[in-house]
């Protein structure tokens, strides 16, 4: 009754085109981002803020990049970790070399510097496709963070390997790294850039480029004879899902961690990314928030339930527990719904414009 | 139909001495014939007769051993088939080649693919002259979902359309882009009666309202007899016949070749 659309009309294309085209849509967007700017911070303490909310929006930056590729051009990838790490090292040189730098310009360079990697590791996938293709992108995983482990050049000879955030504020007195950095500003800095690049993401998979991909995912073939040149949508979709996949590295680094070594940018990290966009629904912008909260909130989740719930149980049943359940829960949502959580977010709107009457 | 003759113009495409052989198999050899301004072409012949693979050559798909084909009188060079969409030939295929998880319309605005030219930075913005673009492209495609009659299938993913709907889809996709030939693969296979009517229909005015040149392969002979203009005749990568439908239905040759022959 209440998510009604009657008597909504269009009378423009362009009103027909806006990504939220239904008035309730638009006001329910408008109340959670008030929320997510108002509210959360204030309610929030730190630990929330910092274990849950700033890994949720950098991961979610990554799935959007995997996801541009693996879910719009149907390039399988299992690189993400490698582009990470790419984008974390980056931005560590560029703002240790360029101190004056603004933050946020590191952030964009470092995620321009791996789309130029993702580009050279892309070229495989003019000739090979599918589970091939996915191998070759291994290639890139192990040999970036070999790269980042053996060369010192890259921690600035630093004798653990590790790289740590030097102190950066966005603006004025507002830290965005370093120990004077409060979780606050964190969350608040991640939620304003992760949305813009979010929206700027939505608007590619809209409009030609976004068409392209889908065309090369869907059949290459046919994609071909309308006049769209495989090359240049296969490379540009690398580059643009590097480029965001870059800059959640430098993200990650900087601002969720603060010091980082490129083993942490392992394959599971790959895999990690790789799941979220497969829960959260593969070509969706949406999904891949949906993936990465399930990803990130779910083990949390689970761990603290058992305290939460007034069972003792040992802590390592509970971590036991963890995995099975959550490889349980995996399994439940890729039955219920393989196009993940995006579409069964979907069928539920439609359902909803029904309710409660059934026709 | 004599309408029809006047508008006839020159050759717009020539096929001369084509020889295409996969391995050992000749698929065609020494075909040639010519497509001319705003007319309706048939290509018939019995199964493997390199029909397809006819038209595989014209798009850019293979590359013939021997021969050329001159567009426009411009004799062209080996070249990958978004070159061919370039220069305005488009296609549709045998088997259905849409793109199943996007909508009919997102179909439609793919064909407009080499229309838009913004760059990607501006597609990003989705603003002023990227959004202005989008919106121009849209009401064209929208022209093209008017005259095919598929308004109210405009936002259904096209993996959930039934087979004729698919096909005219398809036909709106490969309109969308302007092109000056239209290379239509088997446009009725499978369809019922009032299906193939309907196609026809689309067909005629294709050729009629926006004078594009239409070469289609077709194997039901009722249809390629009413709509086309003219009719080549393949045979095991061999032409045997070329010229109008009344002749080339009296013609020995190719009633053998569809009823064979005694020896």
């Amino acid at each position: 009754m209440i998510y009604r659309e009657a008597g909504q009309f269009k009378s423009s294309y362009g009103a027909d085109q806006a990504i939220f085209p239904i008035l309730q849509d638009r006001i329910a967007v408008a109340i959670m981002l008030a929320i997510a700017v108002v509210v959360i911070p204030l309610v929030a303490g730190p630990y929330w803020l910092e274990t849950i909310l700033v890994p949720f929006l950098v991961f979610s930056m990554a799935a959007i990049g995997l996801n541009l590729l693996t879910g719009y051009c149907g390039q399988l990838s299992l690189g993400t970790g490698g582009f990470m790490a790419c984008g974390a090292f980056f931005a560590y040189k560029l703002s240790t070399a360029f101190p004056e730098l603004h933050i946020v310009l590191v952030f964009l360079l470092s995620g321009l510097g791996t789309a130029f990697v993702g580009i050279l590791f892309g070229i495989p996938s003019l000739r090979i496709k599918g589970f091939y293709l996915a191998v070759a992108t291994l290639a890139a995983q192990f040999f970036l963070v070999w790269m980042f482990n053996k060369f010192p050049w890259w921690n600035n000879y630093s004798p653990s390997g590790v790289i740590s955030a030097p102190p950066r504020a966005v603006f004025g007195d507002f830290y965005l790294t370093g120990t004077q950095a409060t979780p606050e500003i964190k969350y608040l800095f991640l939620l304003a850039f992760v949305s813009v690049m979010a929206l700027l993401a939505k608007n590619l998979t809209r409009s030609r480029i976004g068409r392209s991909w889908m065309a090369i995912r869907d059949m290459d073939i046919a994609a071909e004879i309308i006049g769209i040149r495989p090359l240049f949508a296969k490379l540009s979709a690398f580059a643009i899902s590097s480029f965001y996949i870059g800059i959640s590295g430098a993200l990650w680094a900087f601002v969720y961690t603060g010091s980082v070594e490129a083993l942490a940018f392992d394959i599971n990290r790959s895999f990690q990314v790789l799941f979220m966009i497969i829960v959260g629904g593969l070509g969706s912008i949406l999904g891949s928030f949906l993936g990465a909260a399930f990803i990130v909130l779910m083990p949390i989740f689970l761990s603290n339930a058992p305290a939460a719930l007034g069972l003792h149980i040992s802590v390592e049943l509970v971590s036991h527990m963890e995995f099975m359940i959550f490889g349980a829960l995996i399994i439940f949502f890729l039955i219920v719904e393989p196009s993940g959580l995006a579409r069964l977010w979907q069928i539920g709107k439609e359902k909803l414009r029904l309710w409660p009457f059934p026709y | 139909m004599s309408e029809q003759a006047k508008r006839i113009g020159d050759t717009l495409l020539r096929v001369e001495g084509i020889t295409l052989s996969f391995g050992g198999v000749r698929a065609l050899n020494d075909v040639s014939f010519e497509i001319k301004e705003h007319e309706i072409l048939a290509i018939i012949g019995p199964n493997g007769a390199g029909k397809s693979s006819m038209l595989n050559v014209i798009n850019g798909f293979y590359h013939p051993q021997e021969g050329t084909i001159s567009f426009k009188g411009r004799e062209r060079k080996r070249m990958r088939p978004y070159v061919a969409a370039k220069q305005g030939i488009a296609r549709t295929f045998q088997n259905i080649a849409l793109f199943k998880g996007m909508s009919t319309l997102d179909n439609i605005m793919t064909g407009r693919m080499l229309k838009m030219k913004r760059n990607f930075l501006w597609q990003a913005l989705y603003w002023g002259p990227a959004l202005k673009e989008e919106i121009e492209n849209r009401e064209f495609c929208e022209k093209v979902i008017d005259f095919l009659e598929i308004q109210a299938i405009r936002k259904t993913p096209v993996g959930r359309l039934p087979y004729g709907l698919q096909k005219r889809v398809e036909l709106g996709r490969a309109l969308a882009a302007e092109p000056e030939i239209l290379l239509l693969d088997e446009p009725m296979a499978g369809m019922n009666v009032e299906e193939k009517e309907d196609m026809c229909r689309f067909i005629l005015d294709v050729n009629d309202e926006f004078g594009t040149t239409i070469a289609l392969i077709e194997h039901d002979m009722g249809v390629v007899m009413d709509i086309s203009d003219r009719v080549v005749v393949l045979d095991y990568g061999r032409k045997i016949a070329d010229g109008t439908p009344d002749a080339v239905r009296a013609d020995q040759q190719v009633i053998d070749a569809y009823l064979g022959v005694s020896h």
